[in-house]
């Protein structure tokens, strides 16, 4: 199973709202994912500015005094602030070195997400517990996507949840299961990518981080996709500026989405999507097999 | 006078219910939002009106009776169909029609991947396209097609018939094209005059199987011993 949500509003008209109707969207989402919970949502961020999403899990950094040594260390300013075992730091100062230096020397810590726009929250646990505990329908913005996990490939933990990171400012939610995945993880390993998991959905964003580190688009690195991941998938990946949607060749896992003029929704389940303003008006469609979508403010 | 049950505040189960318990008389579901089995396991011969859209297994297990859904639906629409009929004003997603033994699917819009996969009776028409796989192990009834069909129409049919007026992607395995006799145009006017759909049979063509995948071929019994 598993459940999918993503939403992109193309106008101002519902950005206020974006938290709060991913929250509901989630919510429908439920019975298909109760074990664990994680969305990633986007703004239009702050030009030169890096926002980093870290978890700690294992331990209760002290995240002023984490700041502090980070400053030290890019010498530029860092803002932080922290929301249960999530923090995301802020500076003007170099991004890369930030998100490194997190990882190198981070106090225990995982960092979830990097980029421009984007934060990202997930952990184990009653979906809707998650999107309270980590306050997603007070959120603004451009886009969201989430999962709602039921796990059946690896186990129940906060590192098996979605959204993965693939890159700055780039993630990716999956519905199904990858058949391939520990041939494939062999050979990204081999290609300097590193695993936290045994999940096969971290395999799949990998794959897509290894490809876009290549220099692919994300269109390039999907038609890629097509051919080295074997499994039943729909993915939703969020982008900068907008998401895009895949599903495998045979299409067994769902996918439905709904545009109208302010927004594109897309969903495991329709009902996800039947609360959002205007529905009424949307065009509703199916993804087809195969088939490369992607929504963005930048086209 | 039809009887309303507004699902914002009457559970699936309420629904369902009384819809079982009741042996005639016309019934409005509205505010559906999505929600999966609405008017599964219809048995008498009761009209529901769905106003709005629908999710999985809609009008599952039909086996009297009208069921209308003034919007899509999603997976299953009316899985494993007896008789009566089925029919929805938008779109349907995947394995429409699915295992159907007898009576009418309409959708006046497009349906997605495997519809009417192994039908066995029931007949389906499609105002719009159907999507990949569509007819797949189709033994009984037929699959009516207005639009086209996307890749691999028919894979491993055995005796249903498929009738597409527009562009086929490809065929699937054992599908082939068919002559056109009287007596197919004589069905297929039948099942457009049945969902009231404005289409000139003439434009047709028709598919089915091919049958060589019935009966064990000599030819094949390398593959065979070396698959012991």
């Amino acid at each position: 199973m598993c459940g999918i949500v993503g939403l992109f509003m193309k106008t101002d008209r519902y950005r206020s709202r974006l938290g709060e109707l991913t929250a509901v969207m989630l919510h429908e989402m439920r019975e298909r994912g109760p074990d664990s919970a994680g969305f990633a949502v986007y703004d239009q961020g702050q030009p030169g500015r890096t926002r980093v999403t870290v978890l700690a899990e294992r331990s209760t950094p002290d995240w002023g005094q984490v700041a502090a040594s980070l400053e030290a260390q890019l010498g530029a300013a860092v803002a932080v602030r922290s929301i249960r075992d999530h923090a995301v730091f802020e500076t003007d100062g170099d991004g890369r070195a930030a998100r490194q230096w997190l990882i190198d020397h981070g106090p225990d810590v995982d960092v979830l997400s990097y980029g421009n726009q984007i934060e990202l929250y997930k952990s184990v646990g009653d979906p809707d517990l998650v999107a309270s505990n980590y306050d997603l329908a007070s959120r603004t913005g451009t886009h969201a996507i989430a999962h709602t996990r039921m796990a059946t490939e690896s186990a129940i933990t906060t590192n098996g949840s979605h959204p993965f990171v693939t890159g700055a400012d780039t993630c990716l939610v999956h519905n199904g299961s990858f058949s391939n995945h520990n041939q494939l993880r062999e050979r990204l390993v081999q290609r300097g990518e590193s695993f936290q998991t045994e999940n096969d959905t971290e395999v799949a964003a990998a794959y897509v981080s290894w490809r876009l580190r290549e220099g692919d688009t994300i269109d390039q690195a999907l038609q890629r996709a097509l051919v080295d991941l074997d499994g039943f998938y729909t993915l939703a990946i969020g982008i900068k500026s907008g998401f895009a949607i895949l599903r495998d060749p045979i299409s067994c896992k769902p996918a439905v989405v709904a545009e109208t003029d302010d927004w594109v929704a897309m969903s495991s389940e329709y009902r996800a999507i039947a609360q959002l303003p205007d529905v009424v008006h949307a065009e509703v469609f199916e993804p087809e097999p195969s088939r490369i979508y992607t929504w963005s403010l930048a086209s | 006078m039809s009887i309303v049950v507004d699902l914002e505040t009457s559970t699936l189960r309420e629904l369902n219910a009384a819809l079982h318990a009741a042996d005639s008389g016309d019934f409005s579901v509205v505010n559906p939002r999505g929600a999966h089995a609405v008017a599964a396991g219809i048995n008498t011969s009761i009209a529901v009106t769905v106003e709005g859209s629908v999710g999985y297994y809609c009008a599952g297990m039909h086996q009297a009776g009208r069921v209308l859904v003034q919007g899509n639906a999603s997976t299953g629409l009316a899985e494993n169909i007896m008789s009566g009929e089925v029919r929805i004003t938008g779109s349907a997603t995947m394995s429409a029609g699915a295992t159907g033994h007898g009576g009418l699917l309409v959708i006046e819009g497009n349906s997605g991947a495997r519809c009417g996969i192994s039908m066995k009776g029931v007949d389906i028409v499609v105002g719009g396209n159907v999507g990949h796989m569509s007819a797949f192990m189709a033994q009984a009834g037929s699959l009516v097609v207005l639009g086209d069909a996307a890749a691999d129409l028919g894979d491993s049919i055995y005796e249903a018939n498929v009738f597409v007026r527009g562009d086929v992607a490809s065929l699937g395995a054992d599908c082939i094209e068919k002559e056109m006799r009287p007596d197919h145009i004589a069905t297929l006017a039948n099942l457009l005059s049945a969902a009231a759909m404005d289409a000139d049979p003439a434009d047709f063509r028709r598919f089915g199987s091919a049958r060589q995948l019935y009966n064990f071929h000599v030819d094949d019994i390398d593959a065979e011993v070396a698959a012991r």
